[in-house]
């Protein structure tokens, strides 16, 4: 066998689908995160369209359309993708696995749609990230153990003995979701205990501090899973593809898998220093933070050094320059996380604008960027066409990076004026400032935060446009290129 | 020295299964009993408050208000005095939010009246200059869902032994008895608000609570809860 990843003939039927649905729901979900951010900066904005355009109803679905709609649809999109090709297996191979896949997909986008309804007309659990009700619950459960079946049954079929660094994140992301999320969405629902009201409603197993705990513990730790080990399955196959250089170190890959697996769950307690739950915990949520940076910055560390020798790529390739930002911003923002979690700058910081400025940093530039590479990577190998325009990647890299400069300086310098102005006093001994002004004082700032936003938001449209003209109307390829991807104009 | 564990996905998922189980075991599971304690002089919330409680989370109003006052002066001087873990004994779900766009509410029933909030949901600049707060025009023309309030308050005092009808407690009984207590609760504070709408709607609720056109609006279950905040 020559070259067995010609022969084999890779069916990517599914991950097409997912390209297009991460496409679809970015641009959905960034539109609405768009104009909740203008929301704040201009208050008339929240009733263009009466109680459904209220910053309530739209936060959740602007949350969940990114996470769950863009994020989750570019990673399964890449799994469709990576995962037969590091496995060394063929999707046409088995057709249940391919019946497996599509219902994946199926089943995922009713959920959404039914999603999408119900946060229109307010029907949540409040848990943040996991705002979804009983029913859907059940939906996502459905879906997850699809997607698990996928990942074990290629696994089960697979022609490459050892498993690539990549799966070990696919599998890592699988698992860890699927136990936070049982836990944290266990409810009893009402009309099945009493027979009456309403079928959807259900109420929390857990009350107060425990609730809290089981939510941070969920919450802070989706985000690890989702938004952390999934993406860094997603770099750590394309960005040696991509450049055509082999990962720097094995021992550095191995080191940063399991301290990050060990490591990560503990450090949800930060989302609730100084509030009811015990010091000790509170505590531990704090220094394990801290200690993250280790195997955070391991993994990125692995990923830069991967470029030795070769940096002039970062310049030549838009795509290189996409995740070499993105294990950047991964730095940035973990680094970040970790003073957020120290004591005294979590008193200053909770409850602030800096702190979904952190977010922002992680998602925006880590995951955003990540996931829009992987997806410029897969096209001229999924439809064999060449990419349609390097100059509007070079374009949407500057304003997107534009955007996220903007969104995070802007809620750095709000969150800590706010902080700052919650307690300060005056000589007299009383409180300096009502609440009111500080809201006041962030008007500039949520201004800044909506146009870096926007700027993003445009960014991705160019990124839909290059996809779409590609697809549609660029160069053909008969050979699938080994490395660089190759870009019409 | 992990290289066979690559080569045996089985052993590999378990391995990494039990490595990230293992914070959640030693981190959450002490401390859940002790925790759910509640606080002396606690009551569980009446059917209305938590109707009320059900408009708060529909319209997500925790994700820009915290119920959770941290143990700083600065946070005390502003809210009242610092949350402690039994207060929450009886919130299904928790409440405390993660982001103050606006103001902590843990105690708002302290300072704030039926109607400053009536004029604050409808029009939120009225009482606060510069406010950024959305205007919830439709809680004074919704119904809010009494069924399903008493149906959950129903399920929290069977599944979790919620002290409801016990000495000391307040009291659920029966879906009627209930919706007679919910209307005598909201009379005090329709009977505050100026809204005619509202009014009107509950009007014939004061001759029988049972009647089908006895409407207590979303906007009343919503201030019984807030009222309750203290």
């Amino acid at each position: 066998m020559a070259n067995p990843s010609q022969n084999l003939g890779y069916d990517y039927t599914v991950a097409k689908w997912f390209m297009f649905a991460c496409i679809l729901f970015g641009i959905i979900g960034m539109g609405i995160g768009t104009l909740i951010a203008f929301q704040l900066a201009f208050p008339e904005l929240n009733n263009i369209a009466g109680e459904y355009s209220t910053f309530g109803r739209l936060r959740p679905l602007h949350t969940n359309g990114v996470i769950y709609g863009f994020m989750l649809s570019g990673i399964w999109a890449t799994w469709y993708y990576v995962g037969q090709r590091v496995l060394k297996v063929s999707m046409r191979e088995s057709k249940f696995l391919m019946f497996v896949g599509k219902a994946h997909f199926i089943i995922f986008m009713i959920t959404i749609l039914l999603a999408v309804v119900s946060l229109f007309a307010g029907i949540t659990t409040s848990k943040e990230y996991s705002e979804l009700e009983w029913p859907f619950d059940i939906a996502v459960v459905v879906i997850w153990v699809l997607w698990g079946m996928s990942i074990f049954g290629l696994i089960g079929i697979r022609r490459e003995k050892s498993l690539y660094i990549s799966v070990w994140y696919y599998i890592a992301a699988f698992l860890g979701v699927a136990m936070l999320y049982l836990f944290n969405n266990m409810e009893v629902p009402t009309r099945l205990v009493t027979g009456m009201g309403s079928w959807i409603h259900s109420v929390s197993m857990y009350a107060g501090s425990n609730d809290a705990l089981v939510q941070w513990w969920f919450g802070h730790n989706a985000v690890a899973f989702v938004f952390t080990v999934a993406i860094i399955a997603e770099i750590y196959y394309f960005l040696p593809k991509e450049s055509g250089q082999p990962i720097f170190s094995y021992k550095l890959s191995l080191f940063s898998f399991w301290s990050l697996m060990f490591i990560y769950l503990w450090a949800g307690g930060h989302h609730l220093i100084y509030s009811t739950v015990p010091d000790w915990m509170q505590t531990m949520g704090s220094i394990f933070s801290v200690v993250l940076i280790l195997p955070s910055w391991g993994s990125a560390i692995n990923i830069l050094l991967t470029m030795k020798g070769e940096w002039h790529q970062v310049k030549e390739s838009p795509l290189i320059k996409f995740m070499i930002f993105a294990s950047t911003f991964y730095m940035f923002s973990t680094l970040e996380g970790s003073i957020q979690s120290v004591k005294s700058i979590n008193a200053l910081a909770h409850f602030t604008d800096w702190i979904p400025g952190h977010v922002h940093d992680g998602t925006l530039g880590w995951v955003g960027f990540m996931t829009m590479a992987a997806i410029y990577h897969m096209t001229p190998r999924v439809f064999k066409k060449e990419i349609y325009s390097k100059k509007i990647m070079e374009l949407q890299f500057t304003i997107q990076t534009l955007g996220i400069v903007l969104f995070f300086s802007s809620m750095w310098i709000a969150g800590i004026t706010q902080g700052m102005m919650w307690r300060a006093y005056d000589d007299g001994g009383a409180l300096l400032y009502s609440f009111i002004d500080t809201v006041v004082a962030l008007h500039p700032y949520f201004i800044i935060r909506a146009i870096g936003g926007l700027l993003y938001l445009i960014g991705f449209f160019m990124f839909a446009y290059n996809i779409y003209k590609s697809v549609t109307s660029s160069r053909s390829i008969e050979v699938e290129p080994k490395s660089a991807s190759p870009m019409q104009a | 020295m992990f290289s066979w564990l690559e080569k045996n996905p089985f052993f590999f998922a378990v391995f990494v299964f039990v490595v990230i189980a293992y914070a959640g075991i030693v981190e959450i599971l002490p401390a859940f009993s002790p925790n759910a304690r509640p606080i002396e002089n606690r009551k569980p919330y009446t059917a209305l408050e938590l109707a009320g409680r059900h408009v708060y989370i529909k319209e997500s109003c925790n994700a820009c208000h915290s119920q959770l006052i941290r143990p700083f002066k600065a946070e005390t001087d502003r809210y009242g005095a610092y949350s402690k873990s039994g207060e929450y004994a009886y919130d299904r779900p928790f409440l405390w939010g993660s982001k103050r766009t606006g103001p902590d509410l843990m105690r708002v029933g302290n300072y704030r009246t039926t109607d400053w909030h009536e004029n604050h949901m409808k029009e939120p600049v009225s009482v606060v200059p510069n406010s950024i707060m959305p205007e919830y025009p439709h809680l004074f023309n919704k119904n809010a869902d009494l069924e399903t309030a008493y149906a959950e308050a129903l399920t929290v005092k069977k599944v979790f032994n919620v002290p409801y009808d016990e000495a000391g407690y307040p009291k659920l009984g029966s879906y009627e008895e209930s919706r007679k207590m919910m209307v005598e609760q909201a009379t005090p504070i329709v009977d505050a608000m100026s809204d005619e709408n509202v009014k009107k709607a509950f009007e014939p609720c004061r001759a029988n609570a049972l009647d089908s056109k006895c409407e207590i609006k979303e906007i009343v279950a919503l201030i019984a809860y807030l009222n309750s905040l203290k």
